[in-house]
């Protein structure tokens, strides 16, 4: 064949297929087509050389912080949540719960007292008692933690608190969950002090991962200006005790939801 | 497909989903993830650090605002890449205009803020390399400035960036044909106005290993 355009070489060296095989065995024949291939290759490996600068070990969290607070919030339907394959998990959970509770229900004594919408009302107030007694649970340990921690000695300049930030984040996303599942159950003393603990969250969350001893007690006051370590000690409590009351009692009628609501 | 890259791209998807259910938070795991990358393709299309953190901060935040309308939902890395390249080639545009009102001071001379060699770690640079690589970076920022606003990004995301002829031509609005075109046009151009260089520093080291 003739020697081939620079066109082609470039699209040779590129993986293209049309007409490989003519010019590869051109190449192995050619030393000038060679050579031309060669030279291709050297500029374009020069240019691989062009420096980028290293934006910092921090850079990808640097980007979140400034990007956070410009993005609004999406609005999902409560039951696209659920989708959410994390969480899927726990609907199959709940699912079982509900099927379970049906098929207790058809087996059970004529005349019972436990219709199956109460059941399942039942049931998913269960659900959510357990999952947020546990979510309440860890979030007071990092809050705890947070109002605990300090610099480890006077001449210290930063804090990490890394860790609990991380941890922060993560009980964010399921608070959130939690808050619209109590709002759906009509249950808006549990969605009021969830409320409360997302905004400390997103606080906690969105801080820098090393704070000055100042940023760390700034910190600590809005945990203690909330009181939002004690609401989470009592609703936690009081979840705990409900759950008791429903592993003692399986199926009775949920109204202690409308007695918290009322007080 | 490597079974890691499939992985992030499945992780990637069920990012995506999170944050179109709602969870703004799940998209965090998506910019730590990509800003890196998206940093440094935005690096090379602008050449410079300030329209680089525009560019990066502006497309994760349209990402973002245009999740909806996302449907190749495994790949959001390639999508966001695009998104960077289209505002980047914008900003360089409007950077031009600026450029053409009023004469820029040649920052380049004291090479402070744009001399990038300086930021790259090199624990004992003799001063013939620095000088060459110098040399060289100049030679090709040059080159570079050469270029088409079309030419640079279809090189720098061919040959730099690795990315398809599909998403350059998606990003240019032009057909896969055209684009190769493109694509070869900026390294003819580039070979150009490298090669002589090359080919004197080639010679210099030949001389250095003689001696």
């Amino acid at each position: 064949m003739k020697h081939p355009t620079e066109e082609q070489l470039m699209a040779y060296r590129e993986g293209e297929t049309q007409r490989r095989e003519e010019i590869s065995a051109h190449l192995k024949e050619c030393g000038e087509c060679r050579n031309e291939l060669e030279r291709i290759e050297a500029v374009l490996k020069a240019l691989e050389e062009f420096p980028v600068p290293d934006p910092g070990e921090n850079y990808e969290r640097q980007v979140w912080q400034r990007l956070a607070p410009k993005l609004p919030e999406k609005r999902a339907r409560w039951w696209q949540m659920w989708l959410e394959p994390r969480r899927l998990a726990t609907a199959g959970a709940l699912l079982a719960v509900v099927v379970a509770a049906f098929i207790a229900g058809r087996f059970s004594k004529p005349g019972g007292p436990a219709p199956v919408t109460a059941t399942q009302e039942q049931v998913r107030e269960h659900i959510l008692v357990v999952a947020v007694g546990e979510h309440l649970g860890k979030s007071e340990m990092v809050l705890v933690e947070l109002s605990n921690a300090e610099a480890q000695d006077g001449k210290q300049k930063r804090v990490n608190i890394g860790a609990e930030q991380r941890r922060a984040g993560d009980l964010l996303e399921e608070n959130r969950l939690y808050r619209q599942t109590a709002l759906q159950q009509g249950d808006t003393g549990l969605a009021s002090v969830l409320d409360e603990l997302e905004r400390v969250l997103v606080d906690v969350a969105h801080s820098p991962e090393n704070v000055t001893p100042a940023q760390l007690e700034s910190i600590q006051k809005r945990i203690e200006s909330r009181g939002i370590l004690f609401k989470v000690r009592v609703v936690g409590k009081e979840l705990q005790q409900r759950q008791d009351e429903m592993k003692a009692a399986p199926v009775q009628s949920g109204q202690q939801a409308g007695e918290r609501n009322k007080t | 497909m490597n079974e890691s890259v499939e992985s992030l791209r499945q992780s990637d998807a069920m990012a995506v989903e999170r944050v179109l259910a709602g969870d703004r938070d799940a998209y965090r795991a998506l910019v730590e993830r990509h800003s890196r990358n998206v940093h440094r393709l935005a690096y090379r299309l602008t050449g410079n650090s300030h329209d680089t953190e525009d560019v990066v901060q502006e497309a994760f935040l349209r990402a973002y605002q245009k999740l909806g309308q996302f449907e190749a939902r495994s790949n959001f890395g390639t999508w966001v890449y695009r998104i960077a390249a289209n505002y980047a080639i914008d900003r360089m545009r409007q950077r031009q205009k600026e450029d053409a009102r009023r004469e820029p001071p040649d920052a380049r001379e004291d090479g402070s803020e744009q001399d990038p060699v300086a930021l790259v770690r090199d624990p004992a640079p003799s001063p013939e390399r620095l000088m060459q690589s110098t040399q060289l970076r100049r030679q090709m920022e040059r080159a570079l400035q050469e270029l088409s606003d079309a030419e640079r990004t279809a090189f720098v995301m061919r040959h730099w960036e690795g990315c398809g002829i599909e998403d350059i031509a998606a990003v240019l609005k032009s057909n896969p044909s055209a684009t190769k075109n493109t694509v070869f046009r900026a390294v003819q151009k580039l070979r150009r106005a490298l090669e002589p260089f090359l080919d004197a520093r080639a010679q210099t080291k030949v001389m250095g290993s003689e001696v």
